[in-house]
């Protein structure tokens, strides 16, 4: 019988270089879970609940980090930690990754840049700066909430988000400079013509489309003698009386769509269960091809 | 791990030394019906490359380039390649990622300017794992690619090193491999001496890199001049028989 643990890593913004992120992300979920405590006597196994015995951490041999380097115009220009924007135009990428007794534990170039030997050398001991940096930014942390956890203190997701943090996407707020503001405007307004007229009246075409103002000109008009045959039938906005029924509708809507007068102001009617009309199934309009 | 794989008078467990390379045997044009195809032995790893192209995009035709060709890489292991029955012989995560790193080399060595629009073909077949597999198809895709005629710039040449206590050691055999100590694979252009690819497997500490790197592009000098052989005398062959 063995122990199984599952990582599941999500990604909640991604900016470039997930790599190093998930990488760090993992390693620190590791070294921070536990498990519970287990006494084996023999062939009797005893699993001890977190509140009989203090949860036991994982023993981790060592934190390996990775670090990510982008190239760019063949290897001309390097950039350590690419951001979105720096990944999206980069020649390739390589990532190594390092434990903080500078051991490698993993190279890998990928994107079919070619290296050479000395920007190896040289990325794998940038790596080795960045890594022991990290390493300690994750060994205070672990400290930190460990210590927090034992003097009762508040610990967790929650209190790790202040506001400038993880989820909160925030724009600074920059000063504007409000001093002369009103004269300004004042006299702005009083240079510019006046607005135009508004029309609040919509004018319809044809089923289902209307216009407010004047627009440019409009070519619905056309497309409505070929496709008028094949309009399935709308609840009619109601340019003729309401009684009519469904089958005159179909028949009589090509004559009446060029009867109407495209300025007359249409009430168009804001509910459209109105007019609805079940058909009986020998009343459907027969369409003329 | 090191007494393991390095004896007491610096022999390995083949009685290889640890610089040496194992028997590399090479041919060129072994099908006739593909374009280019080439067949590898290095030790007992067998690995077969066949090119079709270039020719017209097969396929979406939407996905041309139209400055230059696409190169379609597969990287397959035979069933009967690996000690115990292989089920899927591509298709799963490894062989996915090995394709692709066969197709980001070589579309970074071949001209692929020279034909925009269409689409080269490269295919891979492991026939027999011992170590070394995908440096042994790396190998015969560049024969392969030469007997297509397909302009490149330079050879690709590819090996793995590992290493030993303090002694690197070049073209690990497949004991070696799963022995668990560091394994370095590397493909390299050796005229320019650029890598095209670089992977790095198992703890290695930071100091040892350069000599391993160094054991590794040594054994892919060493390669380039064996298949660079095998090349100059398929062409021979092929000059003689057209002067008869």
């Amino acid at each position: 019988q063995v122990w199984q643990i599952r990582l599941d890593l999500h990604l909640l913004n991604h900016d470039g270089n997930i790599t190093d992120a998930a990488s760090i992300a993992g390693i620190v979920a590791l070294c921070h879970f536990r498990r519970p405590d287990v006494a084996v006597q023999g062939e009797e196994v005893t699993v001890y609940t977190p509140e009989e015995r203090d949860p036991v951490p994982l023993s981790i041999h060592h934190i390996p980090i990775c670090v990510s380097f982008a190239f760019f115009q063949q290897g001309t220009y390097l950039l350590v930690d690419p951001s979105e924007r720096e990944e999206c135009v980069m020649d390739g990428v390589l990532v190594i990754a390092m434990n903080k007794h500078q051991e490698i534990c993993t190279i890998q170039s990928s994107g079919g840049i070619m290296l050479v030997k000395d920007q190896v050398l040289r990325c794998s001991k940038i790596t080795a700066v960045k890594v022991a940096e990290i390493t300690e930014l994750i060994q205070k942390a672990l400290e930190n909430d460990q210590k927090v956890r034992k003097e009762g203190g508040k610990f967790g997701f929650a209190e790790s988000i202040p506001n400038q943090k993880i989820t909160a996407f925030k724009m600074e707020s920059a000063a504007v400079d409000t001093s002369n503001v009103e004269e300004q405007a004042e006299e702005i307004i009083a240079k510019a013509d006046p607005p135009s007229e508004v029309f609040a009246k919509p004018i319809l075409h044809t089923p289902g489309t209307a216009q407010i103002g004047e627009g440019i000109e409009n070519s619905w008009g056309e497309l409505e003698e070929s496709e008028k045959e094949e309009a399935v039938e709308e609840e009619g906005e109601s340019e003729e009386a309401p009684a009519s029924d469904c089958q005159k509708m179909e028949t009589e809507e090509t004559s009446t769509m060029k009867e109407t007068n495209k300025d007359e102001p249409i009430v168009l009617s804001d509910s459209e269960e109105e007019e609805v009309v079940i058909l009986e199934p020998q009343e459907l309009p027969r369409r003329t091809r | 791990v090191a007494g393991e794989l390095l004896s007491d008078e610096g022999y390995r467990a083949d009685g290889r030394r640890p610089t040496e390379l194992r028997k590399v045997r090479a041919r060129m044009g072994v099908f006739a019906q593909a374009d280019g195809s080439a067949y590898i032995e290095q030790g007992n790893t067998k690995a077969l490359a066949v090119v079709y192209g270039p020719h017209e995009m097969r396929g979406s035709r939407s996905k041309a380039l139209p400055d230059r060709a696409l190169v379609n890489c597969q990287y397959s292991m035979a069933t009967f390649s690996t000690g115990e029955r292989r089920r899927r012989p591509h298709g799963d995560r490894q062989a996915g990622e090995l394709a692709l790193h066969l197709r980001q080399t070589f579309e970074a060595a071949i001209l692929t300017d020279l034909y925009p629009r269409s689409q080269i073909d490269i295919y891979v077949q492991i026939l027999q794992a011992d170590g070394g597999n995908y440096c042994a198809g790396v190998n015969a895709a560049t024969l392969a690619v030469m007997d297509a005629g397909i302009p490149m710039r330079d050879y690709v040449c590819a090996s793995s090193a590992g290493l030993a206590d303090a002694t690197p050691l070049a073209d690990l055999s497949s004991p070696e491999e799963s022995a668990g100590g560091p394994q370095l694979v590397l493909a390299l252009l050796p005229a320019s001496g650029q890598v095209a690819l670089l992977q790095l497997s198992a703890r290695l500490h930071q100091e040892r890199l350069e000599p391993v790197l160094e054991a590794a592009m040594a054994a892919c000098r060493a390669t380039h001049a064996l298949l660079d052989s095998v090349v100059r005398e398929q062409l021979r062959q092929g000059c003689g028989a057209l002067g008869d």
